[in-house]
């Protein structure tokens, strides 16, 4: 910090370097980071009082859809393990469900696909800014979690994945409130096909009232926890651990 | 304005000088942590959906040793400023906006975030409250109201001539505001600044959820973005030329007015 202020170039460049510095050490800062983050708690608490909590998100007509669905962050998971399941059209793929459940068990891909299925039209928004609108089709999370029987602990459900991102192991998580929502679906068919690898194949979670980075692709397991304290580092997932993005991702 | 006595009021009451203080921290950090934002993904789309295989009506561009503006089919090379730049230990950067105007300096999308939505909240209470404030002590009605005859294109024609000619400008603070002033004014406070809330909010997933008509109403997802965005540099085309007033105006007594409120004056 010192350092920084003292450059020629932030002396010349006056007040405004000064600003700048000022900011970013603010912004390195973690107790000025905590005054910030109110807001996002703030954004959290308001967004779910204000609507219903079962509110759907917007379904758009197939005419809608963008003429190609943009595929973000793992476009192949690339390990040996997921290629041979990918070459058989992943027919050994198993959904684990793990952790606080009464019934914990296996689906196979087959299994969860002659459940009772949802098709929503939804809008894909990324973090980032950009759009995407897309045909799902897959198995209402509720089913699932019906079949496992939560405990009264659970808490947060974890999406655990089969790609990894710079070495680490992708993830996210949801609360129950998503978890039960009707749109929350694993999602095994993008506009009337089979998921391509691109878009997280042969499971992608669909939870349509938040950004793009909740969407968990290739989805193994649903691990049911009290708490987030013990997964990963602890943030809820894989983004908010490695760069400080919010848990919840409604705007 | 704080004092009722219409004889011996301020130019300009303590409200008024509170929030445009604080409106003028929250919009330059709003600014900047928003470029970094945008920095995140440079192109603006009209629609509902918008991403890399569509075609974006404005974007920034880098290639390795040069930056781009576009606009439709109208390619400006902006190397140096948009899309290639040095940051402050000489590395070449290719992030759109370049490391002076963004908060933080270096590219954190989730930071950029965490500063723009913290002080949205405070611009929106603050506008909400300045509002709800201007409104019961008057301050909307007797000053920024904008008569009929105001809006002729004569008055306004009249009103920008004064705008052109220095005299008139160096005496601008002793006067009630001229009708461009009032025109300005009430669009910034009454449809720029609501306009980037309400598009901000048209972004979220979850207010879309929630309020649907919000991303009906500006035509979509990414037409709210873009709106966003034309709505911000609008601010920043007012900033500018509000700034170049105060300068031609004074510049020490009409920015002293707006710290202590000026002089007492009979009416």
């Amino acid at each position: 910090m010192k350092n920084r202020l003292i450059t020629r170039r932030n002396i010349l460049i006056g007040s405004a370097g000064g600003l700048l510095s000022g900011c970013d050490a603010l912004n390195r800062n973690p107790a000025f980071q905590d005054i910030l983050a109110t807001a996002e708690t703030a954004n959290f608490k308001v967004q779910r009082a204000l609507g219903d909590r079962m509110q759907l998100a917007t379904e758009y007509s197939l005419a809608d859809r963008s003429p190609t669905f943009r595929a973000n962050g793992t476009r192949d998971p690339g390990t040996p393990d997921y290629a041979s399941s990918a070459a058989q059209g992943f027919a050994d793929w198993q959904l684990r469900l793990t952790g606080l459940f009464k019934k914990p068990q296996d689906f196979s891909l087959s299994a969860l696909q002659s459940m009772p299925q949802r098709t929503q039209t939804t809008r894909h928004d990324c973090v980032e800014g950009w759009s995407a609108i897309g045909q799902w089709t897959g198995v209402p999370l509720k089913i699932l979690l019906d079949l496992a029987q939560l405990r009264d602990s659970a808490k947060f459900l974890v999406f655990h994945c089969a790609d990894k991102l710079g070495g680490r192991p992708y993830y996210e998580s949801i609360d129950l409130l998503d978890g039960f929502h009707p749109q929350t679906i694993l999602a095994h068919r993008l506009n009337g096909e089979a998921l391509p690898v691109a878009n997280g194949a042969p499971l992608r979670l669909r939870v349509e009232r938040q950004l793009g980075y909740k969407h968990a692709k290739y989805v193994t397991g649903i691990e049911a926890v009290a708490s987030l304290d013990g997964i990963g580092e602890g943030k809820g997932g894989y983004w908010q651990d490695v760069a400080n993005y919010e848990w919840y991702a409604g705007i | 304005m704080s004092d009722e006595k219409p004889a011996n009021r301020r130019r300009h009451g303590l409200t008024t000088r509170l929030w445009h203080w604080t409106n003028a921290l929250c919009l330059l950090v709003l600014l900047m942590s928003g470029l970094t934002i945008f920095n995140a993904h440079p192109r603006l789309y009209w629609g509902e959906y918008g991403s890399n295989h569509d075609y974006a009506w404005m974007a920034v561009g880098s290639g390795e040793t040069f930056g781009y503006l576009r606009f439709g089919e109208t390619r400006i090379e902006t190397t140096g400023v948009l899309g290639n730049w040095e940051d402050d230990q000489g590395r070449t950067q290719t992030w759109a906006f370049p490391g002076w105007a963004t908060i933080p300096s270096y590219y954190s999308l989730a930071d950029g975030r965490r500063w723009h939505f913290f002080f949205a909240w405070i611009f929106s209470i603050g506008l909400t409250l300045f509002m709800i404030r201007s409104f019961w002590n008057r301050h909307v009605q007797r000053d920024l109201h904008i008569g009929r005859k105001e809006w002729s294109p004569l008055a306004l024609w009249r009103s920008f001539r004064q705008h052109t000619k220095f005299t008139e400008v160096r005496q601008s603070p002793d006067k009630p505001y001229n009708s461009i002033q009032k025109v300005s004014y009430v669009g910034v406070i009454f449809i720029l600044l609501p306009l980037m809330i309400f598009t901000g909010l048209a972004m979220s997933p979850a207010m879309d959820a929630n309020w649907p008509f919000l991303t009906d109403i500006f035509g979509g997802r990414q037409s709210a973005r873009s709106i966003h965005f034309i709505a911000a540099f609008s601010l920043v085309l007012f900033f500018v030329i509000h700034l170049l007033m105060v300068i031609l105006s004074g510049p020490i007594r009409p920015i002293k007015a707006m710290l202590t409120g000026g002089e007492r004056r009979e009416e």
